[in-house]
């Protein structure tokens, strides 16, 4: 079993471990091969979706940081997205920059546009913050439409691919192996500030402001940091799809696409990392679900023109189903199924904080 | 002359819309994010109720409002009655899934075209001259005209009639006006109601002006910053946070940029957020307590 069944730690050291038992090494090690084994068994359609799944959950690991673990409610990420592909965008043609000069440019422009959208949440809260971020989307993609419309790009900004001395990023197993080291280290990045004072912090301005202010946490400084962290993630996950996509547009950020990652914290189950994993892969998998779905049909001509709408509708019908009835989202199923099979014949956790 | 019929014209579609917001913020601290989705619904229901009753255009309006006020009633009793008592966010949240939602079924059933029920109905729309040589399309003029109808109708309900003052009630101390014996959620569910149909009004009159298509969602969504400029919980600052970002957004748009269409009502909101979070006209909220 890679799981521990009851609360055995007995040391500080031992609580604070990202991997508990020696099962779970094993399990990770072995997850860890498969993920390595993948490309090369793998199809360039099931690539490509992994591919997209890793981008997906860069971004959704950074907004799960700020959402589920800080509190703080935003539902402008596709602008800090945009902003991210943007710098790229307009380094490269204006420039002619390399890669490894546009992304730390784009990951700099995140962690400033993170503070640009963090400073209404020092007086805003809940509803407001969230009407704020949302405002802020706006004037972001207002800004890269403008761009595209001044400099004639009406349709999009081509990229070439990335080089490293003559060679070309261009492979898809190539990308895999980039974007998949990419998102561990988002992961692994995620999973050591929680355990941070940072992290605490945070997680304290999530339960109650007011308390975590009395007991001494610096409410302004921990709010800034959350949107100025996540908002570098985003920024950098940006900069990675436009490379990926060798693309930038923005119809690809418009508003549906920051709830595409509200959703994914939703779906996934606040306050989890791996819920925004679970999420991120739900999202990315869903519309070519529907699409094969659309397939089994009776008529399924009669949707082929129509697979988007279809798309939405499921998409929110979905969304809407796990807000009634699975508010804990996915890593709620996975937590009652584990605990069923780990504690049977018994029920309850022994404590309420064990992992 | 004709900036100034502009911007009136601008500022009675976006108090009209912009009432729906505060009326169900108001009643229920909700903030309802699929107000300009239930709004196109609406206006997508008269093309139904048209080809019922072509030739009365009237009759079909009304129709199709009637029809907008069940929907948003049966919105409430199916899906916001279960978010009742929920954090605040999640509500929100569900009502981006029910825009969502609505999106993909307008397109499935009614088709991404653009539609004209202006011509479904049989209806003209001239243009109206005005003194000063503006002109005014004459569903800009009913629009104008039902805005102001709407809102001396919203005043006197809300003031006058039974249900007016049980939902001013709910929405000043909820617990309170339960234990006083009203039934809270026909309240929000009358709310939801006559939300959808003064958001479908200001749908169905913008369809009958310029026609009708996905893009009136991005409408109902630029209205939001009039309703919160003027304070969420405030009819009348609706009305005057409507004038404020109409104003902005017309001579902007004439002065600066054309681009900036659809951005201005937006940074009028953060600028607002900035200075004073809670509105012209609205009360400020409580702080909150350990």
């Amino acid at each position: 079993m890679p799981f521990a069944s009851g609360y055995f730690r007995t040391s500080y050291e031992r609580d604070m471990r990202l991997l508990d038992t020696r099962a779970q090494i094993a399990s990770l090690a072995a997850f860890l091969v498969a993920l390595a084994a993948f490309p090369l068994v793998a199809s360039s359609f099931l690539l490509d979706l992994a591919n997209q799944f890793f981008l997906a959950s860069i971004g959704a690991v950074a907004l799960m940081l700020l959402t589920g673990y800080a509190g703080q409610v935003s539902l402008g990420h596709a602008g800090l997205m945009a902003a991210g592909a943007f710098t790229v965008g307009i380094l490269v043609k204006e420039a002619a920059a390399p890669f490894w000069l546009t992304i730390p440019a784009a990951a700099l422009v995140g962690a400033l546009l993170g503070v640009v959208f963090g400073l209404p949440s020092l007086r805003l809260r809940g509803l407001y913050l969230a009407v704020s971020t949302l405002a802020l989307h706006f004037v972001v993609i207002h800004f890269g439409a403008e761009y595209e419309t001044k400099r004639g790009f009406s349709t999009g900004i081509l990229i070439e691919p990335p080089s490293i001395a003559s060679f070309e990023l261009l492979d898809a197993r190539i990308w895999y192996c980039v974007l998949a080291t990419a998102a561990g280290a988002t992961v692994l990045l995620a999973l050591n500030l929680l355990r941070t004072r940072t992290g605490r912090a945070w997680r304290a301005l999530h339960d109650h402001e007011t308390v975590a202010e009395a007991l001494g946490i610096n409410v302004p400084a921990a709010k800034l940091t959350a949107f100025v962290i996540t908002s570098t993630i985003t920024a950098v996950a940006g900069a990675l799809f436009a490379y990926y996509r060798g693309f930038v547009s923005v119809e690809a950020f418009s508003l549906f696409l920051s709830i595409q990652y509200v959703a994914m914290v939703i779906i996934g189950g606040m306050g989890s990392i791996l819920g925004a994993l679970l999420g991120a892969a739900f999202v990315t998998l869903f519309p070519y679900v529907v699409e094969t779905l659309i397939g089994f049909a009776p008529t399924p001509e009669r949707f082929a023109s129509l697979v988007f709408a279809v798309n939405y509708a499921a998409f929110g019908l979905v969304m809407v189903l796990f807000l009634l009835f699975e508010p804990e989202g996915l890593v709620g199923i996975w937590r009652r199924l584990r605990d069923w099979f780990l504690l049977w014949p018994f029920r309850k956790r022994p404590l309420a904080g064990s992992r | 002359m004709q900036l100034a019929v502009n911007i009136v014209v601008l500022a009675s579609i976006y108090a009209l819309i912009a009432c729906g917001y505060v009326l169900i913020y108001r009643t229920s601290r909700v903030l309802n994010l699929a107000h300009g989705e239930l709004m196109m619904v609406t206006a997508y229901l008269l093309l139904t109720t048209a080809s019922l009753f072509s030739g009365h255009p009237v009759t079909a309006v009304a129709a199709a409002a009637l029809l907008g006020l069940v929907v948003g009633v049966a919105v409430y009793v199916v899906l916001m009655r279960k978010m009742t008592g929920e954090r605040v966010l999640a509500a929100v949240l569900a009502t981006v899934a029910l825009g969502i939602l609505l999106r993909g079924v307008v397109v499935l059933v009614w088709s991404a075209q653009q539609q004209y029920p202006a011509q479904a109905l049989g209806w003209t729309n001239v243009a109206l001259p005005l003194p000063g040589g503006a002109q005014v399309s004459a569903a800009a003029a009913a629009l104008v005209l039902t805005t102001a109808v709407v809102y001396a109708g919203l005043f006197a309900f809300l003031r006058f009639t039974r249900w007016g003052i049980r939902m001013r009630a709910a929405g000043q101390n909820p617990l309170l006006a339960a234990q006083r014996g009203i039934r809270l959620h026909a309240v929000f569910a009358l709310a939801w109601g006559l939300a959808t149909f003064t958001g479908g009004l200001a749908g169905m009159l913008i369809a009958l002006d310029s026609g009708l298509e996905q893009t009136m969602v991005v409408i109902g969504l630029k209205a939001f910053p009039a309703a919160l400029v003027g304070g969420l919980d405030s009819l009348v600052g609706a009305l005057a946070g409507a004038l404020v970002v109409a104003a902005a957004e017309v001579l902007l748009i004439h002065y600066v940029n054309p681009l900036l269409a659809d951005v201005v009502p937006f940074l009028v909101l953060i600028a607002m957020l900035m200075i004073r979070p809670w509105g012209l006209f609205g009360t400020r909220e409580e702080l909150d307590r350990v």
